[in-house]
């Protein structure tokens, strides 16, 4: 058992992580997510979640347990001093991201806090010594746990915060590096999937089998070709939709590692905040199943009991 | 009139609803401003009348003969984009922000920026007026600003569709969030549609789109789709919308119906105008839109 031989060695085995992903929304992510993570739980196999979709945050929903703190996550913006400011504009000349904006004449000088990237650039322009830094918030990272070493970790990024990607990266880091982690990602195929999935061993794709879903699937797994991740498809509300995406799986050579029927049981579950596989044995063996795939087709054994 | 349709939850039904908007309006120009996964040019197969090429960003990429791996840059970058990997400095990809600051601060003017070019804005004609779309290639940013030009595109479109007398109203296809293309989409707007499901997780995401909207001072409406998957939490989310002072627009059932139609390229409203799905959105849009029958 993992745990006993993990116990056994000075140094803990480098943490495994598969993110749970797809083009488009919606598609079942967070129910795979949170079911594949009662599936380890259940399996006494040590495990985080770590919710990366940072807009909108839902895998707390579906847990209960101990809040263990949580931290804000912050970026710096600079602080003019318009005693020392000489309104030259090298700052706003250096700015990249046009958060700095000056009426020379007047003279005036604004940050504008929501468009800096905080960078630090300005303060290297600034030659007067009038640029200081402060540090604004982004957004939370939240750790609970569900039982004992099986934490979920929360990114939530504020609302009118331009990126969610800082408090994605520092959701990920807060996860550590033991056991298996999951990273539940947002949706499309931007910066923040390629911050989540970039940090992942194995990505398994959740799809719908309908034109839109086949659409943004194929978008998603050109992308992970470009960055040499491995992949296995979910497709899920099967039984609705057409037959394309098992053709385009066979011809990309993509394994089908579950198919979920559409199963008002299964809404019914997902829409109260339950978990399906601690609410129904049937739901435990399939998504038992599911982890089994997904080990097996990562080529690594040394996370199975 | 423009309408922004978004959810926050992704997956609620925003695209499938707003072509089913689309199709029952007289001239449209419906602009699909998910540019992250642009679905609604699948159904509709607009026209190619104009392609622009969107420059998202510029990435620094380093030149390893100009190189001399001081590590300068490296102490400057706020993104860990820069790691010396054994005496040789590596920019990486996917983690620069494109600030330039690492080039501006190289001794030996080893860094250059390059454009991020490979996203496009797409506009032509398509069965109920002119359509509008942007594609995002993987990995970039700035989608916010991408939006900007499809909304561009799509208000001087229907400036030309006013200009032939008639009165088009411009429907926008949200991105799923409630992050910078999201907040580019519902900018200005005459009225936020927001898109919901009667989940725990739907009624979640709703509360945040509807602040993001809020704090931009737009008249928001929510439908409520699906509704008949979860009665109980559907009254819930009607009952948190009627605190709030935010209407319901309607509320639409679940059925096979809607991927039927998408399976076969058409809109809901298109491949079966009679049935009550159809019905529940056509309502829905008159309210929306104060067209009468």
């Amino acid at each position: 058992m993992l745990l006993k031989s993990a116990s056994a060695k000075p140094v803990s085995e480098p943490a495994l992580r598969i993110a749970v992903a797809s083009g488009k929304g919606g598609t079942g992510k967070t129910m795979v997510s949170t079911n594949l993570f009662y599936t380890l739980l259940n399996a006494q196999n040590p495990a985080s979640l770590v919710d990366c979709d940072a807009e909108a945050p839902n895998d707390l929903l579906f847990f209960k347990g101990e809040a263990e703190g949580s931290y804000e996550v912050t970026q710096m913006v600079p602080v003019i001093d318009a005693e020392r400011c000489t309104y030259c504009g090298r700052c706003r000349d250096y700015c990249h991201y046009n958060a700095i904006f000056i009426l020379s004449l007047v003279p005036m000088i604004r940050v504008m806090e929501e468009l800096c990237h905080g960078c630090g650039a300005c303060s290297v322009a600034c030659r007067y010594s009038a640029i200081t830094e402060k540090e604004v918030s982004l957004g939370r990272v939240s750790r609970m746990v569900v039982s004992a070493g099986y934490p979920v970790i929360e990114a939530r990024m504020n609302e009118g915060v331009y990126s969610p990607v800082p408090v994605i990266k520092e959701a990920i880091r807060e996860a550590g590096t033991e056991g298996i982690i999951l990273l539940d990602a947002p949706p499309g195929t931007s910066c923040s999937f390629i911050q989540t999935v970039s940090r992942a061993d194995y990505v398994v794709l959740v799809t719908e089998p309908t034109p839109f879903g086949l659409s943004d699937l194929r978008q998603s797994v050109e992308t992970l070709k470009t960055i040499g991740k491995p992949c296995g498809v979910v497709v899920n509300r099967a039984g609705l939709g057409h037959r394309e995406v098992y053709d385009y799986l066979a011809v990309e050579q993509i394994p089908l590692l579950m198919e979920i029927p559409f199963d008002r049981e299964l809404a019914a579950f997902y829409a109260r905040g339950k978990v399906a596989s601690a609410e129904s044995p049937l739901w435990r063996e399939k998504f038992n199943l599911l982890l089994t795939n997904i080990l097996s087709h990562n080529g690594n054994s040394r996370h199975q009991r | 009139m423009e309408i922004a349709v978004i959810s926050g939850k992704g997956g609620t039904g925003k695209s499938s609803i707003t072509a089913a908007f689309a199709a029952l309006g007289r001239q449209v120009v419906l602009a699909d401003c998910d540019v992250d996964a642009a679905n609604l040019y699948l159904l509709f197969n607009p026209s190619h009348e104009e392609e622009q090429v969107y420059i998202s960003g510029q990435k620094a990429v380093i030149d390893a003969t100009v190189c001399t791996s001081c590590g300068v840059c490296i102490g400057y970058c706020r993104f860990d984009a820069i790691t010396d990997h054994e005496g040789r400095v590596e920019i990486s990809e996917t983690a620069c922000d494109g600030c330039h600051l690492c080039a501006r601060v190289c001794p030996e003017k080893a860094i250059a920026m390059v454009d991020s070019d490979r996203s496009r804005m797409v506009a032509g004609d398509f069965r109920y007026g002119k359509m509008v779309y942007g594609r995002l290639a993987p990995g970039e940013e700035n989608s916010g600003k991408l939006v900007n030009m499809v909304r561009a595109k799509a208000a001087e479109l229907s400036v030309a569709l006013l200009e032939k007398g008639y009165q088009p109203v411009i429907l926008l296809d949200g991105p799923p969030g409630i992050g910078c293309p999201v907040i580019s989409t519902i900018t200005g707007v005459d009225h936020v549609v927001i898109v919901t499901e009667p989940s725990l997780s739907g009624l979640h995401d709703l509360q945040r789109a509807a602040t993001v909207a809020r704090g931009m001072n737009r008249p928001i409406s929510v439908v409520l789709n699906k509704w008949d998957l979860h009665p109980g939490l559907s009254d819930q989310i009607t009952a948190w919308c009627r605190d709030q002072g935010i209407g319901i627009a309607g509320r639409i059932p679940f059925s096979e119906v809607v991927v039927e139609a998408m399976v076969r390229g058409l809109a809901v409203t298109e491949y079966a105008p009679g049935h009550q799905v159809s019905q529940a959105i056509s309502m829905i849009y008159k309210l929306l839109t104060g067209e009468k029958g």
